[in-house]
């Protein structure tokens, strides 16, 4: 995994799905999630992927941020092949191009704001000062300045989002997957914390890839697809000023 | 990077106070049993070594039977020595330094209204030398008195207690059994011997005295022998043996005597206490085994409940071997914990033991370093299935939990 910009490289997009499929259970028991997802995403995109429950969004959001293997398929990242790579490999490629943000927050307890924003730098090996100067910062980004010393516990719903999202970037991630970021969310909150999204996306050149069943939250990205029964239904840009 | 997982380890230890706690009171014992046992091990070793040692290693016992006799063993039917005999042995053999014909019983000894049952023994002044008594007052036997059997005697420090106190003894007159002996000197106390039996409960008398007055006989029960230093006390002990067969006309190895060299002695009680020490460390050992048990117990539990932790850690980019790691290194610096307060608490609990036992007490450096390395080692070794599993997890099912 080189940051290599080959002209072979650049002319490839982001993240390239081909005929992914993930099947849960076996024999009689087996139940497709996805059954063929063909998808491209290119750099600086910012979509939106909805469908009812059930649908497989998360699914695909799991296999996209390298969690989750697919039965079969092809995913490549750059020039990657992800399906290739061994455990340790996916979690590197987690470690250095991936960030994450869940609809649970997945915030560590009793521990705080600043030190769980630290969280990827330590498996970076990055040393404290400077893990503190980038820390500091992401949370500035998402306008968390201020409460760098509060617990999960101490942060309403909205504050703990932002630190995840925090969290997610502090690394500089090429992408950042968020599922159903706002989905624990009351709307003013949500907006808050789309603009933030909005935010990385045109300021610092993140590509974005959102799960959301709110079709205000949608119309953020320039992109939205929909899925149905493990199948992309519709793909479509939003035209929006 | 090693010095955060330890610190993140000790923050996670700490939050779990109480649990961690107990977890390690396991290897607390264990640790501290270990050290405890071998520490009052050494220093029991360390007193028969010198008490042995105060009998003297160039000691040889020679007394009439066999030496190991069973149940209705020979002895009885064994002639006792005469004096002819330790003088015999003193002429002939070579290279020795002293030799004391001993006969003794129990009598009751009474000086005013006090009274006290000890053994009188008879002796000459080479029982002094043979078994290296100092005389804290008075003077040993004159050869007159020797010679004379006359009733002279010298005192044990307990007996001096008993019948006199506080008092001087030397010069007055007192009775063992229906005799009255003046008292002429007074041997230095030398305390319990490492057999738990008090060497002050003895009066020394003239050996002849003793015959002809207590007795009534001419035995002697048993002579010591002492070798000049430098001498070889096995060759002293076959020269010995081969003059009292010719002796008492013993043809076929067939014995009824016996020579013991103290020296063997020496390292038979060494050898065993050496023996019991390591039996008594190695059951303490077992328990450190138990402890490290506990110890995996707990961090499955704890790799169980967090989970989610776990999860989250996969999830930002930890590897398989960050996470193994920072439970692999919690479960050792919980076990080197344990280890560390075991070692005080061992040390602590030896001090007290040896002033109890009123042995010395013999700190043992290695033991100590040893139970530290193996309490950390029980660590790894029990922590490591916990750490793995906690390292495999799948991150999507770790975050889905709960
Ligand atoms: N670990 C699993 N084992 C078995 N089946 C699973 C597993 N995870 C998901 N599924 C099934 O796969 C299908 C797709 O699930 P997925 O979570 O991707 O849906 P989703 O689109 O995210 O739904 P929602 O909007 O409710 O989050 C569902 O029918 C679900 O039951
Ligand atoms: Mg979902």
């Amino acid at each position: 995994m080189n940051k290599g910009t080959s002209p072979q490289t650049r002319s490839r997009p982001l993240i390239t799905l081909h005929g992914i499929t993930k099947v849960y259970g076996s024999g009689l028991a087996a139940m497709a999630a996805l059954k063929g997802i063909d998808l491209i995403i290119e750099r600086g995109e910012f979509v939106a992927v909805m469908g009812p429950s059930g649908s497989g969004k998360s699914t695909c959001m799991n296999i996209l941020g390298c969690l989750d293997t697919p039965t079969a398929g092809a995913y490549v990242f750059e020039n990657v092949n992800v399906e290739k790579l061994t455990r340790k490999q996916r979690a590197l490629l987690r470690r250095h191009y991936l960030g994450f943000v869940f609809q649970g927050f997945n915030l560590l307890n009793r521990t705080s704001a600043l030190e769980n924003v630290e969280l990827p730098l330590i498996y970076r090996g990055i040393p404290v000062a400077e893990r503190r100067i980038y820390s500091l910062r992401a949370l500035e980004t998402v306008g968390l300045k201020g409460w760098e010393k509060h617990t999960p516990s101490e942060l309403s719903g909205g504050q703990q989002q932002r630190v995840a999202i925090a969290r997610a970037i502090v690394a500089n991630p090429k992408v950042l997957l968020a599922d159903e970021p706002t989905g624990n969310l009351d709307s003013v909150c949500s907006r808050e914390i789309m603009e933030v999204l909005v935010g990385l996306n045109r300021d610092m050149g993140i590509t974005l890839c959102m799960v959301t069943h709110d079709a205000h939250m949608a119309i953020f990205a320039k992109r939205t697809i929909h899925f149905l029964d493990g199948l992309i239904d519709a793909d479509e840009q939003n035209h929006r000023v | 990077m090693w010095w955060e997982t330890i610190l993140l380890a000790l923050r996670e230890i700490r939050r779990n106070l109480m649990r961690s706690s107990l977890t390690i009171l396991g290897i607390i014992i264990g640790v501290a049993a270990v050290i405890t046992m071998v520490t009052l091990g050494g220093g029991v070793t360390a007193k028969v070594t010198s008490d042995i040692a105060k009998l003297g290693t160039n000691l040889l016992l020679v007394r009439p039977g066999q030496g190991h006799h069973g149940p209705g063993g020979t002895r009885s039917t064994a002639d006792a020595f005469e004096v002819s005999d330790a003088e015999a042995i003193a002429l002939e053999i070579y290279g020795l330094a002293a030799v004391a014909p001993v006969a003794s019983q129990v009598v009751q000894g009474i000086y005013g209204n006090e009274n006290w049952s000890t053994t009188v023994m008879g002796s000459t002044n080479a029982y002094l030398t043979v078994r290296d008594w100092l005389l804290e007052k008075g003077r040993t036997f004159t050869d007159s008195e020797n010679r004379g059997g006359k009733a002279a005697c010298i005192l044990g420090a307990t007996v001096r207690k008993e019948l006199f106190g506080g008092q001087d003894p030397i010069g007055a007159v007192i009775r063992l059994g229906k005799l009255s002996f003046q008292v002429v000197g007074l041997f230095a106390a030398k305390g319990q011997s490492s057999f738990g039996t008090d060497q002050d409960d003895f009066v020394l008398i003239p050996l002849r005295t003793f015959q002809r007055r207590i007795a009534g006989n001419t035995d002697v029960d048993r002579i010591y022998v002492s070798a000049r230093d430098g001498m070889s006390t096995k060759k002293v002990q076959r020269d010995i043996e081969a003059l009292m067969r010719e002796r008492r006309h013993i043809v076929h190895g067939d014995d009824d005597f016996h020579v013991r060299d103290m020296q063997e002695l020496l390292s038979t009680m060494t050898g065993t206490t050496r023996v019991l020490t390591g039996l008594l460390g190695a059951v303490a050992a077992v328990s450190l085994l138990v402890g490290g048990i506990g110890i995996m117990n707990i961090m499955l539990v704890s790799v169980t409940e967090r989970t989610r932790e776990i999860g989250i850690r996969l999830a930002v980019g930890a590897l398989e071997r960050d996470v193994l790691m920072q439970f692999l290194v919690e479960a050792v610096v919980l076990s080197s914990c344990g280890g560390l307060i075991g070692i005080v608490v061992g040390i602590i609990a030896a001090i007290v033991g040896a002033h109890f036992l009123s042995v010395p007490f013999v700190f043992n450096p290695g033991i100590v370093l040893i139970s530290f390395v193996f309490s950390g080692a029980v660590g790894v070794v029990f922590g490591y299935f916990p750490a793995r599993q906690a390292g495999q997890m799948d991150p999507i099912e770790a975050l889905r939990h709960e």
